[in-house]
């Protein structure tokens, strides 16, 4: 079993925020805009660097869409940037016929995404976004799970022709994926192989399915664990490739459990491979104020919480 | 031939374009497409510097935005006469597998559209934003749309406004069809809007009138609009129109928004708009 280390605990939007900074000295074509959150979402240093390329629109996001929709006529390649229940529950009619609708290659950069924003409660915890977004024709869906993982993510989508939506948060969280990753959209990422569970985690739950996988093996259970970075496209190949060997799987995720990674992955099995499966995810319900810590673990998402669901689903093969 | 009187017959025969495509799939918004008829075609055929051969960058050449896109028939009409496809293609409008979707759209690669629009409110923030990189480009040519006055009801629009000025976009002249009318009956029944011009200047833009059913004045007006900018204000032109004009029964009323002429209908309409045989753009589809 690999044993991952980290020397420092980083938040993913810092990720982004490094991430948009290289892209503005190697991409001419990269714009940014954003909905008067500047800071939270680390736009600084694009900002001070780029300023002619960079577009403050004020507490507007629909209008901050549009623009970026309309930016992409004559070339430029628009990052935008609020909150992710901003960058999508309130703006999902923009998003749906300027954005997806309109084939425009627009980047969808969205922070402070689930319970783990904390303290200013449920309006601002969505827990909706991947649902809302998969379902649009075309759109890519990704959700890193560190700063490393979100600085190669928002470099390489920049890349990608078409939109994308890149979800991030406020959170710090253990560093621990290579600084120098190439980032491949659509690629799930081995992360420990094993045979009696596959844990397939996405985002601020990718750490946590590292530590229930190293408790399991202290309980005799092998455990293998998969980092779904992209939502999508999903990886079909990988997922069914561990499911054939393991025979049971975990879907692990800051998001209802309605509409997010693990209906991408119950649909799959269905077609493929029905297999016992559990859901670690919020089991539809809205968050509440509290610190990151505290909502993790009474809305089911913490370490303990994955391991008692992959025992459940080995129990149940 | 001068050139009021061209666009006048191009005007016309658009217009029995307009009738003909609503009634031929009994569906589609014959009132606004008729009131805006003599302003697309004086943009597309006089006004603006444009290239059919279509790009969707645009690089190099002005591009126009339809906001409310539920006006598809005279925008389908007036893209096909000045070139973007084939006229004859105008009879697949509405129908199945057809690049002539109810509303515009990008998705089915149809020449001259840039965005899809139907959904009201979004076309000045696209518009804008194509704006502000044509500035990025160093691209002098100028960006139009045209908007609904109902859609005026739209939040959005007043984000898009004040992003407008406040960020000085000078290279874009916008309109509206000011035709009193929406859906349930007329703006001032349903939602007042009020003072447009008030409204306007008050979100820092440079305010126009213009009769849009005067062709005469119409290229007159777009022309001196094109003076209004790079002058450090967004410029918009109020453009006031008869909903349905051209057919005398579907003038004035909003009753004719989004409904079909029936047979009988359709050959009252087309005995008022005659056919201006002999003429470069002009022949039934």
């Amino acid at each position: 079993m690999k044993k991952y280390t980290f020397t420092e605990k980083k938040d993913t939007r810092s990720g982004f925020g490094a991430g948009l900074a290289e892209l503005g000295k190697t991409n001419p074509n990269v714009v940014a805009l954003c909905a008067d959150l500047i800071g939270s979402l680390k736009m600084d240093a694009f900002k001070k660097e780029f300023p002619e390329r960079f577009f403050q629109v004020g507490i507007a996001e629909a209008n901050m869409i549009g623009l970026a929709a309309g930016m992409t006529i004559g070339g430029k390649i628009p990052f935008t940037g609020t909150f992710a229940n901003f960058s999508t529950g309130r703006v999902y009619d923009q998003i749906r016929q300027s954005v997806a609708y309109s084939d425009k290659n627009v980047k969808i950069c969205a922070s402070h995404a689930g319970l783990t924003l904390g303290e200013d409660g449920a309006t601002h915890q969505i827990l909706e976004d991947i649902g809302l977004m998969k379902m649009l024709p075309g759109m890519t869906v990704i959700n890193p799970c560190d700063f490393n993982q979100t600085k190669a993510a928002t470099i390489a989508i920049a890349d990608h022709h078409g939109p994308v939506y890149l979800r991030f948060g406020r959170p710090t969280v253990p560093n621990f994926t290579p600084a120098d990753q190439t980032f491949e959209i659509g690629k799930a990422l081995m992360l420990n192989e094993g045979t009696d569970v596959t844990i397939f985690a996405t985002g601020h739950l990718v750490w946590p399915a590292i530590e229930a996988g190293e408790a399991l093996a202290e309980m005799g259970i092998n455990a293998e664990i998969i980092n779904i970075h992209t939502i999508k496209p999903l990886d079909d190949e990988a997922i069914l490739a561990s499911v054939a060997k393991t025979g049971c799987v975990v879907s692990c995720e800051e998001h209802n459990r309605l509409g997010g990674l693990g209906d991408s992955i119950a649909q799959l099995l269905i077609k493929n491979k029905p297999v016992p499966m559990e859901y670690v995810a919020v089991n539809d319900s809205f968050g509440e104020s509290g610190t990151p810590d505290q909502l993790m673990t009474k809305y089911g998402l913490d370490k303990n919480h994955i391991i008692e669901a992959a025992k459940k689903a080995i129990s149940r093969k | 031939m001068p050139t009021t009187e061209k666009l006048k017959k191009v005007a016309l025969q658009v217009r029995r374009d307009i009738v003909r495509m609503v009634h031929a799939v009994n569906s589609g918004h014959p009132g606004g497409s008729l009131g805006c008829t003599d302003y697309l075609v004086a943009l597309y055929f006089e006004v603006m510097k444009h290239n059919p051969e279509f790009n969707m960058d645009a690089i190099g050449e002005d591009v126009f935005f339809l906001s409310n896109g539920h006006i598809s028939p005279v925008f389908y009409s007036v893209l096909a006469r000045s070139g973007y496809f084939p006229v004859k293609e105008l009879s697949t409008f509405r129908k199945l597998n057809s690049r002539l979707q109810g509303h515009p759209t990008t998705h089915e690669g149809l020449p001259g559209v840039r965005m899809a629009s139907g959904s009201l409110g979004q076309g000045l923030s696209v518009a804008l934003g194509a704006a502000q990189t044509k500035k990025l480009n160093g691209d002098k040519s100028l960006v139009f749309t045209l908007h609904g006055d109902g859609e005026l009801q739209e939040g959005q629009i007043w984000e898009a406004a004040m992003y407008a000025a406040h960020n000085k976009v000078d290279n874009i002249i916008s309109t509206i069809d000011v035709n009193g009318q929406q859906i349930d009956g007329s703006t001032d029944q349903v939602l007042s809007l009020g003072s447009l011009r008030a409204k306007f200047e008050a979100f820092g833009w440079e305010v126009i009138d213009m009769d849009g059913n005067n062709m005469d004045e119409v290229i007159k007006t777009l022309n001196y609009a094109k003076t209004q900018t790079g002058k450090g204000k967004p410029v918009v032109i109020l453009m006031k129109t008869e909903m349905g004009f051209g057919v005398d029964f579907m003038m004035g009323s909003h009753k004719w928004h989004g409904v079909a002429p029936n047979d009988e209908q359709l050959a009252q309409a087309l005995a008022q708009l005659e056919e201006p045989v002999g003429y470069n753009y002009c022949g039934d589809y």
